[in-house]
């Protein structure tokens, strides 16, 4: 057995799944709660952009990591609402909104980036808290299951958990249902007495929470410092993950399971003889091809559904 | 005064977008910055303070107007396709290394690299319009994925194929004299390639809007169910539209390489393609109003710049202003109730003449 093929099949290459699939999860359910409303939101660059650094930038400064977990929520929610704000209230375009909302993100970190650290690279003279790792008991005692299953972010856990969560709120409770209706039939919506702007709202504040859960695991739990533009176009690639899993809850965690497993590989084939950057290419190469096989396979069963309704 | 602000309604819109975009930019340089005269002086009058600076104004707004142009294509034709970036890149690369390896006369030389870094330019664009067009895929997910792969495979190309070891850090070989674009400004790396940009936007200007191809793209991206019932092949629209994007974008990274630095220097994506999508959005996609966007734009990155080196605000602060700038420019309801009471009283004036 050749040790490529070894490492692939260990239980650090899982564990090692795991570990980068989380960050897209929160992103992808993030942009599938969005879509679900019908108002997409492309945003969550931007928005783990912001929670990654405000995440440092709170607890270097506090020492706490509560007040940073708090903050960094609270800056991602108010990335949704201005959005939600520019959107519905002022008529913008959501996506041209969203893509100046990106670029905002973009400068106004390495703007106080500047300002907190000296610094427009990263934020290492900043000693930034990470958030625990946590070890469960009984199971880590499993040989295998427990090397792949325990010892992960506490983060992470709550990506899986949210996942439970984000199926819970759309199809058990009210707000999820009126977030689907406006999504599908916002005219039928209105009709029944739904507040369409305020189900979007909602819907986009959800998205700032998720997509902020996954910007504060990147700068404080995948490493613990901030980096400029470090979302690396996650937030983009999570669309593709929502796409791909229909933007239902067990799809959306599979798409970014999905591209959690090629960005694993990626990182676990770099010691081969293959130059680094296409092993950098890799990740946004397959979502390319794997969105172009999806939507071929969308618009055949259309296709075919539509034949049947003509006869 | 009331016809005239109807009138140039969408103009004076834009204009107090920017200037609240420099407020809220002024209001940031007093709170932080320990000099703030030093800094709005390096920010403002800048560029104008030195030919040289000048001169880097100049040079910086040509590759914002090609992607303007880039950017705006597609979106006349309701294509979010933000891949200028990526045909930029990738373009200038394989234009580079055309250029580097072949031997020809200037006259020859010169348009032959700009056609085959354009040709790539249009190949990375037919990517997303061709999967659009087909079978509907995001040609916003796709454009922009394209930009990272575009970035990959082009410093691989240079750095294994095409780098100049001797250089000690990551470019090309020189290019051949034959492929340069001459400054004509002495003092001043202002090239020819400012020229071909004038040029490309008053080309574009005429054709979005006098000929039939131009007229389609905009009803396409008006109303796509419309266009298609008036007989317009909107499967052809969406892909050309995109195809001439990548295309004008990839000159635009060219024209930089053979008129600027004369080899490819760029270790990171150098951001003209998301600058685009800010001119085109300020210039309504309209050609010709891209031009002073362009200007306006540049400006300010080389005020940033200038910024940047003399005081204690760095340059992203530009990058900041201008996603506020966008934000209010595409917020149709941005004093759209001023636009309405004016309205009404010009209205209400009109019938008062009349009885």
């Amino acid at each position: 057995m050749s040790p490529l093929l070894k490492s692939i099949l260990s239980p650090q290459f899982v564990f090692a799944i795991i570990r980068v699939t989380t960050p897209l999860l929160f992103a992808a359910i993030g942009v599938a709660i969005s879509a679900l409303s019908g108002s997409i939101n492309i945003g969550l660059e931007g928005i783990m952009l912001v929670s990654a650094f405000f995440g440092v930038i709170i607890s270097g400064f506090t020492g706490s990591l509560l007040l940073a977990l708090i903050g960094g929520i609270l800056v991602g929610i108010g990335m949704g609402a201005l959005l939600g704000y520019f959107h519905l209230k002022l008529k913008a375009d959501i996506i041209i909104a969203a893509i100046a909302l990106n670029m905002f993100a973009s400068g106004i970190t390495v703007f106080f980036l500047y300002i907190f650290a000296h610094d427009k690279g990263t934020s290492s003279s900043i000693t930034s808290l990470v958030f625990p790792s946590l070890q469960i008991p009984i199971i880590k005692e499993i040989p295998i299951l427990g090397e792949i299953i325990s010892g992960h972010n506490v983060l992470t856990y709550f990506a899986l958990i949210s996942v439970a969560l984000f199926y819970y709120l759309t199809y058990k409770t009210s707000l999820g249902l009126r977030i689907r209706a406006v999504g599908q039939n916002p005219d039928a919506a209105e009709s029944v007495g739904v507040n369409i702007n305020r189900i979007k709202l909602y819907s986009l504040l959800l998205s700032g929470f998720f997509g902020s859960l996954g910007g504060l695991y990147l700068s404080m739990g995948y490493v613990s410092w901030f980096s400029r533009d470090m979302t690396a176009g996650r937030g983009f690639i999570a669309i593709a993950a929502a796409a791909l899993g229909g933007n239902f809850p067990l799809g959306t965690f599979l798409g970014a399971l999905f591209f959690g497993i090629v960005n694993a590989i990626a990182i676990y084939i770099s010691p081969l003889n293959i130059p680094s950057e296409f092993i950098h290419s890799l990740p946004y190469f397959v979502t390319v091809v794997a969105l172009a096989i999806y939507s071929i396979r969308l618009s055949r069963r259309k296709k075919i559904l539509s034949e049947k309704e003509e006869i | 005064m009331g016809k005239f602000i109807l009138k140039y309604f969408n103009l004076i819109r834009a204009v107090i977008a920017i200037l609240i975009g420099i407020i809220i930019g002024v209001c940031i340089i007093y709170i932080i910055s320990k000099e703030p005269g030093v800094s709005l002086k390096s920010l403002f009058l800048g560029p104008l303070l030195s030919k040289s600076r000048f001169g880097n104004f100049i040079e910086t707004a040509s590759p914002i107007i090609f992607c303007g142009l880039a950017i705006a294509i597609p979106f006349q034709a309701g294509q979010f396709n933000i891949g200028a970036e990526g045909a930029l890149f990738i373009g200038a690369v394989v234009g580079t290394a055309f250029g580097v390896s072949t031997n020809m006369p200037a006259f020859l030389h010169i348009p032959l690299v700009l056609l085959v870094a354009g040709l790539t330019g249009a190949f990375w664009g037919s990517i997303p319009g061709f999967l659009k067009a087909k079978w509907n895929t995001s040609e916003l997910v796709i454009s922009l994925m394209l930009n990272y792969v575009a970035y990959f495979i082009g410093l691989y190309l240079i750095n294994f194929h095409f780098r100049d070891k001797a250089a000690g850090y990551l470019v090309s070989y020189k290019l051949p004299e034959t492929a340069w674009l001459i400054q004509f400004i002495p003092g001043t790396r202002i090239h020819i390639g400012v020229i071909i940009s004038l040029g490309f936007a008053v080309l574009i200007y005429y054709f979005l809007y006098h000929t039939t191809l131009g007229y389609e793209i905009r009803t396409s991206g008006f109303n796509i169910n419309f266009a298609r019932f008036g007989g317009i092949n909107v499967f052809k629209v969406i892909i050309i539209a995109q195809v001439i994007g990548g295309f004008i974008a990839a000159i635009g990274g060219m024209t930089e390489v053979m008129g600027v630095h004369r080899r490819f220097n760029w270790q990171l994506s150098p951001g003209y393609g998301w600058d685009g999508v800010v001119v085109a959005i300020i210039g309504r996609n309209n050609p010709l109003l891209i031009i002073p966007s362009s200007l306006f734009l540049a400006y300010l990155r080389v005020g940033g710049k200038i910024l940047n080196l003399l005081s204690d605000i760095p340059a992203e602060m530009i990058t900041v202003i201008q996603s506020i700038i966008i934000l209010l420019i595409t917020a149709e309801a941005f004093l759209a109730g001023w636009k309405y009471r004016i309205t009404v009283r010009e209205a209400k004036a009109k019938e008062v003449g009349r009885t």
